[in-house]
């Protein structure tokens, strides 16, 4: 750069604009989110229980153990579950429901808010809400068992039923975010389409089918790679309803991280499976834009 | 609902099918919460007998004692100190550097973007564990600004972009003609940018308000006094300290998610569409 150019830039700011502005967002990016993941691969080779400094190295030996246990393995299956669930039912009854709702009439709007306000609540508050409503003594599933007579389950406490439990709070909770985004995407389509195909004689199902549907594909990718995200992130729902038990029959990989590895301050093992969760997630969000949506 | 119905052939079947369909989603979602309500102003005893319908005595008492405990506003306090902190500084950080993405070519600039958008990637559970031992070697455990320094850094990935996308789409014209007049870039950012970003600062205020106000695991593992809690980890408290209690646990859930409900009610169109157009930017 030459020095009127450099004059220039100084004149009307330019530096001090990158230098000035830059720097905040750049430190707290870096010592907070960036730094912590490089160390969670570091400490992830040590025993250590987060006093002095880690010295006890021990090479791949957290992997194994955490791979070993049996309570990650529950972990990953439900983790595989959530995400089942969140594609197979959850984004179905979203889309059923946009479709429906994207039309105008009385009580439209009203309803969309409805479905929409699970997705406000703090998720520990809608854990706490359902574990009343699974609750064997006091619960509404009690009083709809007792109502027909029949001795109430304790859903929650048994390690066949706690995660059928949890998966019904995750639909509650999260259709009503995937409703919205695919409202929005049905709003902002062109209405000519479907008018010519009517006139051309074609059934309501045919040109949702045909038109509606394939038009909205690229809301649908966006959705299915939300539903993915926050499916392997899932915490803070289950601790209210589960804390991961029975017998780690409701265990996630978060939950996992949280109870083997925070609360014993095992910092080698817990980062262990950050770290796996860290490759977890950064692989399936590389593959899925190279493949899924490179055009959007 | 019935004029619908008399506007329309007197048998038409679908109508029909969608509407019980649609009462039934809202029945699944709603019975719950209004539940929750009324559980709230029952006995014990009225709560399991009669878990669907209204309280026989309305117990007044059990909302009664919890809006006059310092615990419960203690801990909204603590939440609306942390999220008003984690909004403002992320507002304002991640502003300024989005003007620079927006506006600026400089060697790097480019680089600089993609390391952000890193932050997209995975969620702030990978790295807890350093993350814990990071703020206590900085001696903000326990602290307001130990949960919202890492909730802002994390905050950053999604605002910048968003940001940035607006900043790009304002009128050029504006910029060069400051420019010519001799406005700097910083008096730029402040008087014209901001200014014309409303929308935008509100869309990111709101999605950033709402994310830390129902935040869990970052407090869970930073704070460790009860009266650092805010409301996410205040209730949890409060259900382990009265665990049979449902009627007045109801009462507690029903009276902290009054605050955000009424958030929704007065603001659903910039929570809907902040929640919304941070997903349509991923």
């Amino acid at each position: 750069m030459s020095t009127t150019a450099l004059g220039r830039a100084a004149a009307s700011g330019k530096l001090t604009a990158v230098v000035l502005f830059l720097p905040p967002a750049l430190l707290l990016f870096t010592l907070f989110v960036i730094l912590p993941v490089g160390e969670a691969a570091w400490y992830s080779g040590f025993n250590w229980n987060g006093f002095g400094r880690p010295t006890n190295w021990i090479g791949f030996t957290n992997y194994e153990y955490v791979f070993e246990a049996r309570a990650f393995g529950l972990a990953l299956r439900n983790n595989f579950l959530i995400i089942v669930i969140s594609l197979g039912i959850q984004l179905p009854l979203a889309l059923t429901l946009a479709i429906l709702l994207a039309e105008k009439f009385r009580g439209a709007v009203a309803l969309r808010m409805l479905f929409f306000l699970p997705y406000v609540l703090a998720e520990v508050a809608t854990g706490l809400i359902f574990s009343f409503v699974y609750d064997g003594d006091y619960g509404l599933l009690a009083g709809v068992w007792r109502f027909f007579g029949a001795e109430p389950p304790h859903l929650l406490a048994s390690t066949q039923t706690s995660m059928l439990a949890i998966l019904i709070v995750v639909v509650w909770k999260y259709f009503g975010f995937h409703m919205m985004l695919f409202i929005a995407a049905l709003q902002g389509q062109d209405q000519h389409l479907v008018e010519a195909a009517r006139i051309d004689g074609a059934s309501r199902w045919q040109v949702l089918r045909h038109i509606t549907i394939p038009l909205l594909y690229p809301t649908i990718r966006l959705s299915v790679f939300f539903a993915v995200v926050g499916s392997l992130q899932l915490f803070d729902l289950v601790m209210p309803l589960t804390r991961g038990g029975p017998a780690d029959s409701s265990q996630t990989m978060v939950s996992f991280l949280y109870s083997h590895g925070v609360t014993r301050m095992r910092i080698g093992y817990g980062s262990a499976i950050g770290v796996i969760l860290f490759v977890i997630c950064v692989t399936f969000a590389v593959t899925y834009k190279r493949w899924f949506m490179r055009d959007d | 609902m019935t004029d619908m119905a008399a506007s329309r052939p007197p048998f038409d079947r679908a109508a029909l099918y969608r509407w019980l369909f649609l009462l039934l989603v809202a029945g699944f979602v709603a019975v719950p919460l209004i539940a929750t309500l009324l559980g709230g102003f029952k006995s014990l005893g009225d709560l399991r007998t009669n878990p669907f319908g209204l309280p026989r005595e309305w117990e007044w008492s059990n909302y009664g004692d919890i809006l006059l405990s310092k615990r419960y506003w203690q801990m909204l306090w603590n939440s609306f100190v942390i999220s008003s902190l984690t909004t403002i500084i992320t507002l304002i950080v991640a502003a300024m550097a989005a003007f620079v993405f927006a506006h600026l070519r400089f060697f790097g600039s480019r680089m600089l973007l993609n390391y952000f958008t890193m932050g997209l990637l995975f969620p702030a559970a990978t790295a807890i564990l350093p993350l814990f031992i990071k703020v206590r070697d900085l001696g903000l455990l326990d602290t307001y600004f130990g949960v919202v320094l890492p909730q802002v850094a994390f905050a950053l990935a999604m605002s910048i972009l968003l940001f940035r996308r607006f900043f790009r789409d304002l009128p050029h014209e504006l910029l060069e003609a400051a420019l010519v007049d001799g406005c700097s870039y910083p008096r730029f950012f402040r008087f014209v940018t901001l200014p014309l970003s409303t929308p935008i600062l509100a869309t990111v205020g709101t999605i950033t308000f709402v994310h830390s106000w129902n935040s869990y695991l970052l407090p869970l593992v930073m704070l460790n006094s009860d009266a650092m809690y805010p409301w996410p980890l205040g209730i949890m408290v409060y259900q382990g300290e009265f665990t049979a209690d449902w009627h007045l646990i109801l009462a507690f859930i029903t009276l902290t998610i009054l605050p955000t409900f009424l958030l929704f009610v007065l603001a659903q169109k910039h929570i809907v569409a902040g929640l919304t157009v941070g997903a349509v930017k991923g």
